[in-house]
């Protein structure tokens, strides 16, 4: 914030006594490097700076040239400025397109050490090695100095803004909008447009990038239906905003043309404030969905190409209007207005009105039309038939040299030259889905040609800059496009209006001008770079535009392509159509990242699943570890451990010798149910399940098409045509998808349902010895889970304290164990429930880590191993996969690749010095063969501290493994450094016979 | 991009999966050439500029496999289906193909 010493006495020398549409009556405070300014609600920072006579606002990208302000909108190439400080810095903001606000803070840009003092002015002198190409041409050799020595010093010389280093304080949101009629830009045609869809109660949505609705109607001295053009803004606005079905979308850009009449815009909500109030987003990206669209997004002048037309001084003559008129500035008092048309020829009228003195109307035409004759004549300004060929001045504009056609010279004093080169249609949003602007030879602009499916274009966006034809094209695309939307049509009278001229010769560049004339102002890209490009065989339009770097600055050419393009045309002696043209691609004007990303940031963007015993878990002071989004504990550290694998040892040795207790709620779970659910599944898994019994679970695993192993889980059947099958955690939601497409595409037939359960229950595995001793208390005791009446694999509805739970009699661990299953909302109560009633077993609860050892000891298979690249047989399953039926991965799971007895296989690893540690992604070589990838026999996947076998035990794929049992290889890990001796041995280091799973 | 789910109405492209080729029909696992069949089937696939049908997954919505002609030139959508009418459609009335 400026503070109060510092406030200047609040004079604007460039501020008109009245006119424009600011509040004069508050002042607002600024700063622009470091100095204190003023200006009023209403303004833009450039508007203000201009009203306080700051002209050099930059240091051009390449040159490090004065720059100033060229324009008064999105189009602006120079006046970019760093805007506000902090963590809201934000680099390359159009000081044209910023608004005012109080406290608001600007820098200028890529200057050294000063604005005015610009050492690095010097690269204008070197010009000769910054010419077109000059990356690909200066650079070359030797390579090594590239990283060294041209990269840092071009990233200090040349650049734009610093952003800031922070992450961004603010917030921002999406939403999404439908429309029977999207109407993007305001200003007349717009307007009108929005007023007839409007009138026959069509659903609308208006959109502009500005802040004031009007376009050209506020910028520009005219008459509608008999009152100033800016009050017939006012009541068409007035109208749209009581229709409860309009939608008036403010300082929102439509940035995109998407398929399926979808629209990007984005709404800068509160950047026209220091800060977003409580609870308000900074910018809102909308995605609109309209039935019809009708673009009226205007037109963007061209500069005219002269000497030194970069000069701060020379200003497109639309935004000299726009900041006499919008905004009560006169941006210069002496002024010279250069055009090669009778619309830019207007804004001698404009001036003479604001008391500015015009010093020559130039036109570049060799016969002034009638319309210009008599604007001289009326005004009394002198007119000269001829060209500017240079700005004079070495900071700003201090005159012009004026060539008359048959050659006389003249130079005169002004502080301003206003420029018209004609006008380009805005058509980048016709171009987004691929349609090719069309030519128009008489308006010397591309026109939209094909247009994206629904949509239409009025105004000056399609070539009808009078304002009477852009009135009439706006109501009668507003009408169509509303009957289209199936509403009916209302009349609406075109208003009258001010009779304008829109006749124009071409000038794309002055000849021989007087200094360095700029097509790309803010890429640096001057006349003579694009006649380098020429000369070195770069003539068409995408090979000079990468060449040059021509229009991929941030503006993206908007005020230079064209000019580029006919120039070319004119060095190459083709018409512009042989030339060619660019189309845009979104975003028109940059987006930023923030907006793109919305709520999706941090945790919104990967929220936290929390399994049902998180509480508890965290009460224990577990360790947690997010696997995918849940939030899982790792290992329960108790008092007096001194690690991580004192901990899980301890969890480990519980188990094996006692009972632990272990959430595995976060399986995937899914229901299947159906006459034909046993049919279905086995033909989505890889081994029988025909024969799976009511009231038995099993073991299976399914495979992609391919014969890829893509998940394995249990299927439990509840009744004859009741299926609960587990899934990985990693898989749940992929193999709901996997079963839908097989139900609803491969077999439609079969009469079955699928529905995911794994939010529904919560599941406790209960493992170790003294299991069925510890849920002996907890269940229910009308059931019966003796071992005789709950054997191993046997599942059963239940109840625990009257609630309907589910037990199952499987094991992971290899020890007797159970997984119990409740109703979620009944998870915490049971973890509690169990580890009290474990007490006097000395339960334990243990978690991932824990897990993870105790299969790794039983030679069980998980991710690492379910690992995209493996089948059944790689795995120690083969035996698993039945012969006899048809399943999901049946006939490819035998193509001879698959089959290959070379293959890597399952095995299990020790090392042969005891004491060593394996590592998983360690590679299998032959003791004797030379660690190289032609000797890879496979690799370590899974390896664990056994506390069972007091050594560390790994599994692995090596090639012919099973039978290898008893070979010594080594194990290379090129990354950590090791290379480690070990045996091959079984994958099941604890009670291989298997006894202990049923007691 | 939006996609008339016939279930839920038109919705937005990013409620969808885009799953594949919906013109290639699981062959029968018994056929003698069933293995070049399930090879064409799993790994060819044509390359059409022009319509085309796709299987999509209405996996933020219904859940609904659909068959989807678009134009994947201009992505033009020209119709929805759910993908279990195309296949019966399809598909003689057998129980169990095993």
């Amino acid at each position: 914030m400026a503070t109060a010493d510092r406030r200047g006495n609040g004079r604007q020398p460039n501020r008109l006594e009245t006119g424009g549409l600011i509040d004069r009556s508050l002042t607002l405070h600024f700063t622009f490097d470091g100095k204190t300014y003023v200006g009023h609600p209403g303004d833009t920072l450039a508007s203000a700076l201009l009203a306080n006579g700051v002209r050099l606002t930059g240091r051009s990208f390449k040159y490090h040239r004065p720059r100033g302000i060229l324009s008064a909108g999105s189009e602006e190439p120079n006046a970019l400025v760093e805007l506000r400080a902090g963590a809201r810095r934000e680099p390359n903001t159009k000081a044209t397109v910023a608004e005012l606000f109080d406290g608001l803070a600007a820098a200028s840009q890529n200057r050294w050490p000063s604005l005015a003092f610009d050492l690095m002015s010097v690269n204008s002198l070197l010009s000769p090695i910054f010419v077109a190409g000059f990356y690909y041409k200066t650079f070359m050799w030797p390579a090594a100095l590239w990283e060294k020595l041209y990269e840092p010093l071009i990233r200090r010389a040349a650049g734009l803004g610093r952003a800031s280093d922070d992450s961004d304080p603010d917030t921002y949101e999406k939403a999404t909008a439908f429309a029977d009629v999207l109407v993007i830009g305001a200003g007349p045609t717009g307007l009108a447009a929005a007023q007839a869809a409007a009138r026959t109660s069509a659903r609308v949505i208006l959109v502009d990038e500005n802040a004031a609705l009007g376009g050209r109607a506020i910028d520009d001295v005219a008459e509608i239906g008999g009152n100033p053009s800016h009050e017939w803004v006012k009541i068409v606005e007035a109208e749209l905003d009581r229709n409860p079905e309009v939608r008036v979308l403010r300082r929102t850009t439509a940035f995109g043309c998407y398929d399926g009449s979808t629209y990007g815009a984005v709404e800068r909500v509160s950047d026209h404030l220091a800060r977003p109030g409580p609870g308000v987003p900074r910018q809102r990206l909308w995605r609109l969905v309209a039935k019809q669209v009708v673009l009226a997004t205007g037109a963007t002048e061209r500069p005219l190409v002269f000497g030194n037309n970069d000069r701060p001084g020379v200003m497109l003559a639309g935004a000299v209007r726009t900041y006499i008129n919008r905004f009560g500035v006169v941006p210069g008092r002496r002024v010279v207005v250069f055009t090669n048309n009778d619309y830019g020829a207007t804004t001698v009228t404009d001036l003479t009105n604001a008391g500015a003195e015009v010093v020559a109307l130039v036109d570049s035409r060799p016969q002034p039309t009638a319309e210009v004759q008599r604007l001289a004549d009326t005004t009394g300004v002198r007119l000269i038939s001829g060209v500017v060929t240079g700005a004079l001045g070495r900071q700003t504009v201090s005159g012009a040299r004026i060539r008359a056609h048959g050659g006389d010279t003249v130079e005169l004093t002004c502080d301003l030259i206003a420029v018209s080169g004609g006008w380009n249609p805005n058509i980048q949003l016709t171009t987004h889905l691929g349609g090719r602007p069309v030519w128009d030879d008489r308006l010397c602009a591309f026109l939209p040609g094909a247009l994206p499916p629904r949509m239409s274009v009025a105004g000056a966006a399609a070539g009808d800059l009078i304002l009477d034809k852009s009135l009439a094209g706006g109501i009668a695309a507003g009408s169509a496009a509303a009957t289209e939307s199936g509403h009916k049509a209302v009349a609406v009278p075109v208003p009258a209006s001010t009779a304008e001229s829109d006749a124009i010769t071409p000038l794309w560049r002055v000849a021989e001008p007087d200094g360095k004339a700029f097509v790309d102002q803010q890429n640096d890209v001057t006349a003579k770079d694009i006649e380098l490009a020429e000369r070195e065989g770069f003539r068409a339009v995408e090979h000079l535009k990468r060449y040059t770097t021509l229009g991929m600055a941030t503006d993206q050419g908007r005020t230079a392509n064209v000019n580029a393009l006919a120039i070319m045309a004119e060095i190459t002696g083709r018409s512009i159509p042989e030339t060619g043209c660019t189309v845009a691609r979104p975003p028109y004007t940059p987006v930023a990242l923030g907006a793109l990303a919305g709520h999706h940031r941090a945790k919104s963007f990967k929220p936290t699943r929390l399994p049902p015993s998180y509480r508890w878990a965290k009460e224990q002071g577990a360790v947690f570890v997010e696997t995918g989004l849940w939030l899982r504990p790792s290992y329960f550290p108790r008092p007096g451990e001194r690690d991580w694998l004192e901990t899980v040892s301890r969890e480990v040795t519980t188990v094996r010798n006692a009972v632990g207790i272990c959430d595995v709620s976060t399986l995937g779970k899914v229901d299947i149910q159906g006459p034909d659910a046993a049919t279905f599944l086995d033909r989505i898994y890889m081994n029988g399940l025909k024969t799976l019994a009511v009231g038995k679970a099993r073991y299976g695993g399914m495979l992609r098409e391919d014969g890829i192993l893509m998940d394995d889980g249990t299927v439990a059947r509840f009744g004859e045509s009741h299926y609960f099958i587990t899934t990985t955690t990693a898989n749940a939601v992929k193999v709901v998808q996997h079963m839908e497409y097989c139900a609803q595409w491969l077999w439609p037939e079969l009469d079955v349902q699928i529905v995911s359960a794994t939010e529904q229950w919560a599941q406790y595995a209960v493992a170790g010895p003294k299991s069925r001793a510890l849920l002996q208390k907890v269940v229910d005791p009308t059931f019966d889970i003796s071992d005789a009446g709950f054997p191993y694999l046997g599942i059963g509805e239940i109840t625990v304290g009257g609630i309907k739970a589910r037990l199952f009699r499987l094991s992971f661990s290899g020890e007797r164990a159970y997984e119990i299953g409740v109703p979620a909302r009944y998870g915490d109560a049971l973890i509690r429930r169990l580890m009290e009633a474990g007490a006097e077993f000395g339960v334990c609860a243990y978690g991932t880590e824990a897990l993870g050892v105790m299969r790794i000891e039983k030679g069980h298979i998980s991710g690492p191993e379910l690992n995209g690249t493996t089948t059944p047989r790689d795995v120690g399953l083969g035996g698993m996969v039945s012969t006899k039926k048809d399943f999901v991965g049946h006939v490819l799971g035998k193509r001879p690749g698959l089959v290959d007895p070379d293959r890597p296989a399952l095995i299990g690893f020790r090392p042969v010095d005891r004491s060593a540690r394996l590592r998983s992604g360690a590679h299998f070589i032959a003791r004797n063969a030379t660690p190289t990838a032609e000797n890879d026999e496979g690799y370590m996947t899974s390896v664990a501290y056994s506390p069972s076998n007091g050594h560390w035990i790994g599994l692995g794929l090596l090639k012919r493994g099973p039978e290898r049992i008893g070979e010594i290889v080594r194990a290379v890990d090129p990354v950590r450094g090791a290379d480690t001796l070990v045996e091959v041995v079984s994958p099941v280091f604890v009670d291989p016979e298997g006894g202990r799973v049923r007691g | 991009m939006r996609i008339a789910c016939p279930h839920c109405g038109e919705r937005s492209l990013d409620e969808f999966l885009y799953s594949g080729d919906a013109t290639v029909r699981r062959p029968d696992f018994a056929s003698p050439t069933a293995m070049d069949e399930f090879i064409a089937y799993t790994f060819e696939r044509t390359n059409p500029a022009g319509p085309h049908r796709e299987l999509w997954y209405h996996a933020a919505g219904c859940h609904a496999w659909l068959v989807v002609t678009r134009n994947v030139a201009t992505h033009a959508i020209s119709s929805v289906e759910p993908a279990r009418d195309v296949a019966l459609a399809g598909k003689p009335e057998t129980k169990d193909g095993a």
